[in-house]
């Protein structure tokens, strides 16, 4: 175990850093050698992305707040100061100019060149050896921007081993990914490992941090909590640790599921847009959670964007309750009580400068307007102030920006925004991406409590565990194909192993398993 | 924990602003970020009155600010209308000439005489329009859109005169131009008004709200069900409404236009008003009182020059400068309060 001895690589002592008014971090410590992954794990909001934006230079710690590097005090000043001891960071947005080739995106700011004309052949060259470390399934010369979001991530690796990093920090890198690309990004980070690099690991993901880590720190509220070693790591003790009690109703089926399910009320004909999505067809019961299970890619969010009128369709019809429905316009589909919640809440959800109350009230500012269309603001704080209740939305006010609140509760916010249009039908494209645990079990006991009132809602997953542990019934996708069902009457039992069967074709069943 | 900042203590007497503590502290954020540039405006006038031994603060100079300020300030509004939305609108000095030709035209005219202002405005809205038209349906950019509009209009502008100057010594709109009530020039009252009722718009409607929102994110904004073309649509045509009444009390005050002359580089003034009020240049942040104050800042900038005798060259560059050192100063500050 490389913990137990010699000093460690990286060592941050009684880091604290305080905002106007808030204490965002308190006297945290985090240390990590050479040769191991640590997984931070905490809560959205817990301190994790300050730490390291503490570590990145992007933030300047309160004073008494120590780093050292191989046992030596270093400050870092800025981006270029974390560099040059051999830090590196790969955030979720990864920072990548997509019109640039591979190597010149490795080389970006520190490009070769003689008299100010950049030297590109030496730039091609001097990659290579990265790249064949990698084994990266494309060249120097490639386009960035034609890459795949997991190839991209490569790049960035390339240009961080290509630095000499000897610290390198993942932030929930296999968010965007699919199961198989996280499985190659793990044999390049135990390869990482091997070669005496220190890795840091911010994952939410528990199944990843067992799968990776020799050890786990985990923050709350600012705090440092612990550290666990390899051999005590089990899935109690983090979620303990993390939120500071036990969470032993992780998922609800509090619903009525499977047996008695309420009659059709929503049906979906033939949805296609003629080029990714093939024809779909389904029904959705009153009350009843149905999952749409698949791999990135698989035309999930495009059928779900499709019955919404959010893209324009080559062909199919909606139906809510036997009546059907002209869906053009996003417009169109709230007007009848279909509300989608989108997998990318900062991009296409969320107004980051507006506040939490008016982005609550977006979808029903119009139709709760006095006369002449001025707004009704006792309304409107009405339902903010019950809607922080109700989904215990956790910010100082609803007055404050939403961009200012933690993954967790910024998908509170964009759920009760459909909430409050009174909807017949909720799709929810990965409704916990990118949030924490508390909040996860707060969303699935909303999910559970709303197909209880009789709403139909559509769960789009990419987390087994999710579809199966909220769902009652799950459609499998594979290239813009529903290619099969599971979980209803007569049908397979809805599964791991049987949703992955479906999803991955069967003649690589066995690989994907 | 919440409940304590969400129960409010004074509900239902102001809705708006009746709210918690934390939320209290909220909007005295808000406001502080709104008058952003007040006291740059406040030290600008007091530095001015020390230079000029006192002649900047009398009566009669503030009367010729707010005169001078008044067009700017409602072709501003206007701006920041469209800037809100993350667009552009080059073209309002145009617009103003064309509408104000438009106008004196028809006041020529012996039965349309009297219907010369509406007719101005009508103009204005129409060139709006266009704007609004190729930009919310073509998807063409608004800075490509307004700037072909801004040249277009004004060869128009002087079309219309046969380009030549347009005289009406009996203008019937004139009053805009020249009265006063209760020593208050009209045209100070009609641009305050105009900053009124755009507020009213932006902070107090549901079109408001969808602004700021389409301004803030686009995707979402069309995701969330609203009717984006509309909305930009709406923008365009208050900018070339606003632009049209700047036509009016610029003719006004000379009972005369030339399609050439008037409003001649005004877009740069107005846009230059927005962003020292603030506003974001992508987009979804700003507010109507932080383009007032920018508006007024350029007035007394060049009106404080023009007592001490500053040529009109070194005008320009003075003005120009001070315009980037203030946006600078302001970035600057608001760096330092967040994160």
């Amino acid at each position: 175990m490389p913990s137990d001895i010699g000093i460690p690589l990286l060592e941050m002592r009684n880091v604290s850093k305080t905002f106007v008014g808030t204490k965002a971090l308190d006297n945290v410590e985090l240390a990590a050698w050479g040769g191991e992954v640590l997984a931070l794990m905490g809560e959205n909001g817990a301190g994790k992305s300050t730490l390291m934006k503490i570590l990145s230079g992007a933030y300047e710690a309160d004073s008494g707040s120590e780093i050292l590097i191989d046992g030596q005090p270093v400050t870092i000043g800025g981006p270029q100061e974390a560099k040059k001891h051999g830090i590196s960071i790969i955030y979720q947005e990864l920072s990548l100019a997509p019109n640039l080739t591979v190597a010149e995106n490795i080389y970006l700011g520190r490009e070769v060149s003689a008299r100010g004309v950049a030297n590109r052949k030496a730039m091609y060259a001097g990659c290579q050896d990265v790249l064949e470390r990698l084994d990266v399934p494309f060249t120097a010369r490639t386009i960035v921007g034609t890459l795949s979001i997991a190839e991209q991530q490569l790049v960035e690796i390339g240009r961080a081993l290509h630095a000499k990093s000897r610290i390198l920090v993942l932030d929930e890198p296999t968010t965007a990914l699919s199961s198989r690309e996280s499985e190659r990004l793990f044999t390049l980070i135990r390869q990482l490992r091997s070669e005496g690099i220190a890795i840091i690991y911010i994952s939410h993901r528990m199944e990843e941090v067992y799968d990776l880590s020799d050890r786990v720190s985990v923050l709350r509220d600012g705090r440092y909590v612990g550290t666990i070693e390899r051999a005590d790591l089990s899935a109690q003790v983090i979620v303990k640790m993390m939120v500071g009690r036990d969470l032993s109703t992780f998922y609800m089926k509090a619903h009525d599921s499977g047996g008695n399910r309420g009659p059709v009320v929503f049906e979906v004909k033939d949805m296609t847009d003629g080029e990714k999505v093939n024809p779909c067809s389904f029904q959705l019961h009153r009350g009843e959670v149905l999952g749409i299970a698949g791999l990135v890619g698989s035309g999930r969010t495009e059928l779900a964007r499709l019955i919404y009128g959010a893209d324009e369709k080559a062909g199919g019809k909606v139906f809510l309750n036997g009546q059907e429905v002209n869906i053009r316009q996003p417009s169109d589909a709230l007007k009848h009580g279909l509300a989608y919640l989108t997998e990318d809440r900062k991009a296409l959800g969320l107004f980051l400068d507006m506040s939490c109350a008016e982005n609550i009230n977006m979808g029903v500012i119009a139709p709760d307007a006095r006369h002449g269309g001025f707004l009704n603001l006792t309304k409107g704080k009405k339902r903010a102030n019950s809607a922080f209740e109700q989904l215990r939305i956790r910010a100082a006010s609803p007055l404050v920006n939403v961009g200012s609140l933690s993954g967790g509760n910024q998908q509170k916010v964009l759920l009760s925004r459909w909430l409050q249009i009174g909807p017949k039908v909720l799709i929810l494209d990965e409704p916990t991406r990118g949030v924490d645990i508390g909040a996860k079990s707060e969303i699935y006991r909303l999910i559970d409590d709303l197909a209880r009132q009789g709403i139909g809602v559509v769960v789009i997953s990419s987390e087994l565990a999710e579809i199966i542990g909220v769902c009652d019934r799950a459609l499998v996708m594979r290239a813009g194909h529903i290619v099969g069902e599971v979980g209803g009457p007569n049908k397979e039992a809805i599964t791991q192993e049987n949703i992955m069967a479906l999803a991955a074709g069967a003649d690589v069943t066995l690989d994907a398993a | 924990m919440n409940k304590s900042t969400i129960s409010d203590s004074a509900a239902g007497k102001k809705p708006a602003d009746g709210v918690g503590m934390s939320a209290h502290k909220v909007h005295v954020r808000r406001l502080i970020g709104a008058v952003g540039m007040l006291p740059v405006l406040i030290i600008l006038c007091f530095a001015f009155n020390f230079a000029t031994q006192g002649t900047f603060f009398t009566g009669q100079n503030i009367a010729i600010v707010s005169q001078q300020a008044a067009i700017n300030t409602v072709l501003a509004a206007g701006m920041t209308f469209v800037i809100l939305t993350g667009g552009i609108d080059l073209s309002v000095g145009s617009m103003l000439a064309t509408s104000a030709m438009t106008a004196m035209l028809c006041s020529l005219n012996p039965t349309f005489g009297a219907l010369a202002l509406p007719v101005g405005l009508l103009a204005g809205v129409v060139l709006g329009l266009l704007n609004g038209v190729l930009i919310a349906y073509l998807r063409l950019p608004p800075f490509i859109v307004t700037l072909g509009s801004l040249t277009a209009m004004r060869g128009f502008a002087r079309l219309l005169g046969d380009d030549g100057t347009v005289l009406n010594p009996n203008l019937s709109f004139a009053w805009i131009g020249n009265a006063n009530v209760l020593g208050v020039p009209v045209l100070a009252i009609i641009a305050i008004g105009v900053i009124l009722v755009s507020w009213l718009i932006l902070r107090r409607t549901v079109l408001g709200i969808w602004i700021y929102a389409l301004g803030g994110n686009p995707a979402a904004a069309r995701l969330s069900g609203i009717k984006v073309s509309l909305i930009l649509l709406f923008v365009y045509c208050v900018s070339g409404l606003l632009a049209g009444l700047g036509g009016m009390m610029s003719a006004a005050r000379l009972y005369a236009a030339n399609g050439l002359q008037i409003g001649q580089g005004y877009e740069l003034d107005a846009i230059a008003a927005v962003i020292l009020g603030g506003t974001s240049f992508v987009g979804g942040v700003g507010s109507i009182w932080g383009t007032l104050v920018g508006a007024l800042i350029i007035a007394v900038l060049t009106n404080g020059l023009v007592i001490l005798g500053v040529s009109d060259i070194w005008q320009f560059i003075i003005k120009g400068l001070v315009i980037i050192a203030a946006v600078a100063l302001d970035r600057f500050r608001r760096s330092g309060e967040r994160t």
